[in-house]
């Protein structure tokens, strides 16, 4: 019986995918709409500090990098599971990442658009910003390779490069797929464009495989590189709270961390409302949970050294920021940080808890509030009792800089509701290659 | 036109496809293609492509080497062109440059696999798409055999023979002459019968009809 539903499974997917690109349903739209109005408010908000000035963005001195550079952070983490899961966990083979990669990894692709916009919006003169990229002026004068913020440049952008052709890649089988099916000549000559005319012939399989595995040799130490460099922002500088060697594995284990609780958050609902329990099944979540675990583990484990390490090193700077953290003026953001990021994630090492999807949900929207305070502690924490009494100070938000981190989250979500119309959210070859393959007459499906 | 002509099989079986490619290859017929909608190690094996491994790696290792030799070429010459020391470091300092190096190797590496797959796949051994069948992309299988003209009766008995379900020329279903000679067989049966042909014709086209929502859908 099992045997006959599995084998269905094999022929129903591409129904299955294409059903979710048919004509958007009434709430689609309702939340499409809903999404933009927030885009619309966060944009109003850039609009209004570009005319206005950066002053209308709660920067203070001595605290100039706020709620933008924790957002930056924070959507460059939630970038780095989606590579995570199609490149690291494709070399390591596991079989959980199949039905939910396609959607991991267009998030990393958003993600990352919606990271590279906050160093824009960061600058008084965002008009500017293409001085940061090294160019032949009139000057003659090129960049400072010296400085970490430069080192991002070049990480961010190649990192957005690569996992944009990872994502397309991986696509292209599926597309095709599409393209094979579709109805409507404009469609479907869109999807022939995009499909590079795949047909799935042996030769171009086999051409296909080994670029596919090139592609995540050269992006599983991309991933690790990126929240590196963004670490060093911070770790290169000697700022009490900032200046550590942890930082760069502290900060990958992180962004995984955090990425996952994401495609946890994007998985839930998307199968809920497209029906896709045959795919995205309970082993894919329980894949994740684990992963959570473990990542958890490790933050947990950074937040415990680096108070350890400020007072084991004797630098009462260091340890003063620590003590600050934990009972100063941010308490709670530490507190919170601490509770959602260390001490929620455990429950999943309870299987029941572990299935129970809402509430797997709601620890993975936790998470992502832990990790958004964990980038806000490090950021505006250390910058607001450096070494001097005399500059130290406080920064609170404006209503300006948390419109625009409301924006963003609506330009993220737009991406993806729009991903979900027009392209295969799952990946049709992948989830195959773990299907049985219809055999007349028996036989293994791996050989 | 050349005498060689390219006959396309479908099957809905995977074990069925294999052994016509073993049996094909057993008969000294070579030119074969395969299609199926997932990479299969089992058809790789069946056609013996080992041997042939794809070039995409010299693409992803020339790309690699180029990107960093940039990455090293770009950030020591534009250092050297306005030498400015800045925060007491070397002007040609290499660590921090490192990281821009690898930065750009995987970039370029990464940039030059994907032309490497396409131009692997794509353009050099190109299928006319006269030869393919849009249910390959679901869950149907196919073989492409390119043949001499004198074989071709021989090919065409054993891919019938190992249970194909369709057969192509050039985009054209070959079934037809199957249909014939069984419709002709049958037909004194049913001319016994009451207007059977009638019905059967009838049938017919909804059948097609069924036949042909099915491999749209």
């Amino acid at each position: 019986m099992s045997q006959i539903a599995e084998a269905d499974k094999y022929s129903n997917l591409n129904k299955t995918v294409m059903n979710m690109l048919n004509k958007p349903s009434f709430g689609w739209w309702a939340i499409f709409i809903f999404d933009m109005i927030f885009l619309a408010f966060g944009i109003y908000c850039f609009i209004y500090q570009v005319y206005t000035g950066l002053g209308v963005a709660g920067y203070s001195h001595p605290v100039l990098w706020g709620v933008y550079i924790t957002d930056f952070v924070f959507w460059v983490g939630i970038a780095h599971s989606g590579t995570l899961i199609s490149a690291v966990l494709f070399l390591f083979r596991a079989k959980f990442r199949m039905s939910i990669y396609r959607i991991a990894e267009a998030m990393t692709v958003f993600a990352v658009a919606t990271a590279g916009l906050f160093p824009i919006i960061h600058l008084g003169r965002p008009w500017n910003f293409y001085w940061l990229l090294p160019y032949p002026n009139q000057r003659g004068l090129w960049v400072n390779f010296d400085s970490p913020l430069l080192w991002d440049v070049f990480a961010v952008s190649t990192y957005a490069t690569i996992s944009s052709v990872f994502f397309f890649i991986g696509m292209i089988p599926d597309i095709a797929a599409i393209r094979d099916t579709v109805v409507g000549k404009a469609k479907k000559a869109l999807y022939s464009v995009l499909s590079l005319g795949w047909k799935g012939s042996n030769w171009e399989w086999s051409t296909y495989t080994r670029a596919y595995f090139y592609f995540a040799c050269f992006a599983t130490p991309l991933v690790i590189s990126v929240h590196s460099v963004v670490s060093w922002d911070f770790a290169m500088a000697n700022t009490p709270g900032w200046h550590t060697t942890i930082f760069p594995p502290y900060f990958v284990a992180g962004a995984i961390f955090s990425g996952l609780a994401m495609v946890i958050t994007l998985c839930i609902p998307l199968r809920l409302i497209f029906k896709l329990e045959d795919y995205i099944t309970m082993e894919n979540f329980e894949g994740m949970s684990k992963m959570i675990i473990l990542t958890s583990c490790i933050v947990f484990y950074a937040y415990l050294i680096e108070f350890f390490i400020a007072w084991y090193s004797g630098n009462k700077y260091e340890y003063d920021q620590f003590l600050y953290r934990a009972n100063g003026d941010y308490a709670f953001f530490y507190w919170t940080m601490m509770f959602c990021n260390g001490i929620v994630p455990h429950a999943l090492w309870f299987k029941k808890i572990r299935n129970n999807l809402v509430i797997l949900f709601i620890i993975s929207l936790l998470i992502n509030v832990g990790m958004w305070f964990e980038r806000f502690n490090i950021i505006v924490i250390s910058l607001s009792k450096e070494f001097e009494p005399g500059s130290w100070g406080l920064y609170k938000p404006s209503w300006v800089e948390l419109g625009i981190t409301v924006g963003s989250f609506a330009w993220f979500f737009m991406f993806f509701l729009i991903f979900v119309r027009t392209l295969p959210a799952l990946s049709i070859a992948e989830i195959k290659e773990i299907l049985p393959v219809p055999r007349k007459n028996g036989g293994s499906n791996h050989e | 036109m050349s005498d060689s002509r390219k006959i396309l099989a479908i099957y809905s079986y995977m074990d069925l496809l294999i052994d016509t490619i073993k049996e094909l290859r057993s008969k000294g017929f070579e030119d074969i293609r395969a299609f199926s909608p997932v990479p299969s190690h089992e058809i790789e094996d069946a056609l013996d492509r080992g041997y042939e491994p794809s070039k995409v790696k010299y693409f992803t290792l020339c790309g690699a080497i180029l990107g960093a030799c940039v990455g090293a070429a770009f950030t020591v010459l534009t250092s050297l062109d306005w030498p400015i020391v800045t925060s007491a470091k070397p002007i040609v300092s290499v660590p921090p440059y490192m990281i821009i190096i690898f930065e750009c190797m995987i970039l370029i590496g990464g940039l030059s696999t994907f032309l490497g797959l396409i131009i692997n796949s794509r353009l050099r051994k190109n299928v006319d798409p006269i030869h393919y069948d849009e249910r390959f992309s679901n869950d149907k299988f196919g073989i492409l055999v390119t043949v001499d003209s004198g074989d071709f009766e021989q090919v065409e008995h054993i891919l019938r023979d190992f249970g194909s379900e369709e057969l192509k020329l050039n985009g054209e279903v070959l079934e037809e002459k199957v249909i014939e000679e069984e419709t002709e067989e049958e037909k004194p049966a049913e001319a016994a019968a009451d207007e059977k042909p009638v019905e059967t014709e009838e049938e017919k086209p909804a059948e097609a009809a069924a036949d042909k929502k099915e491999s749209d859908s």
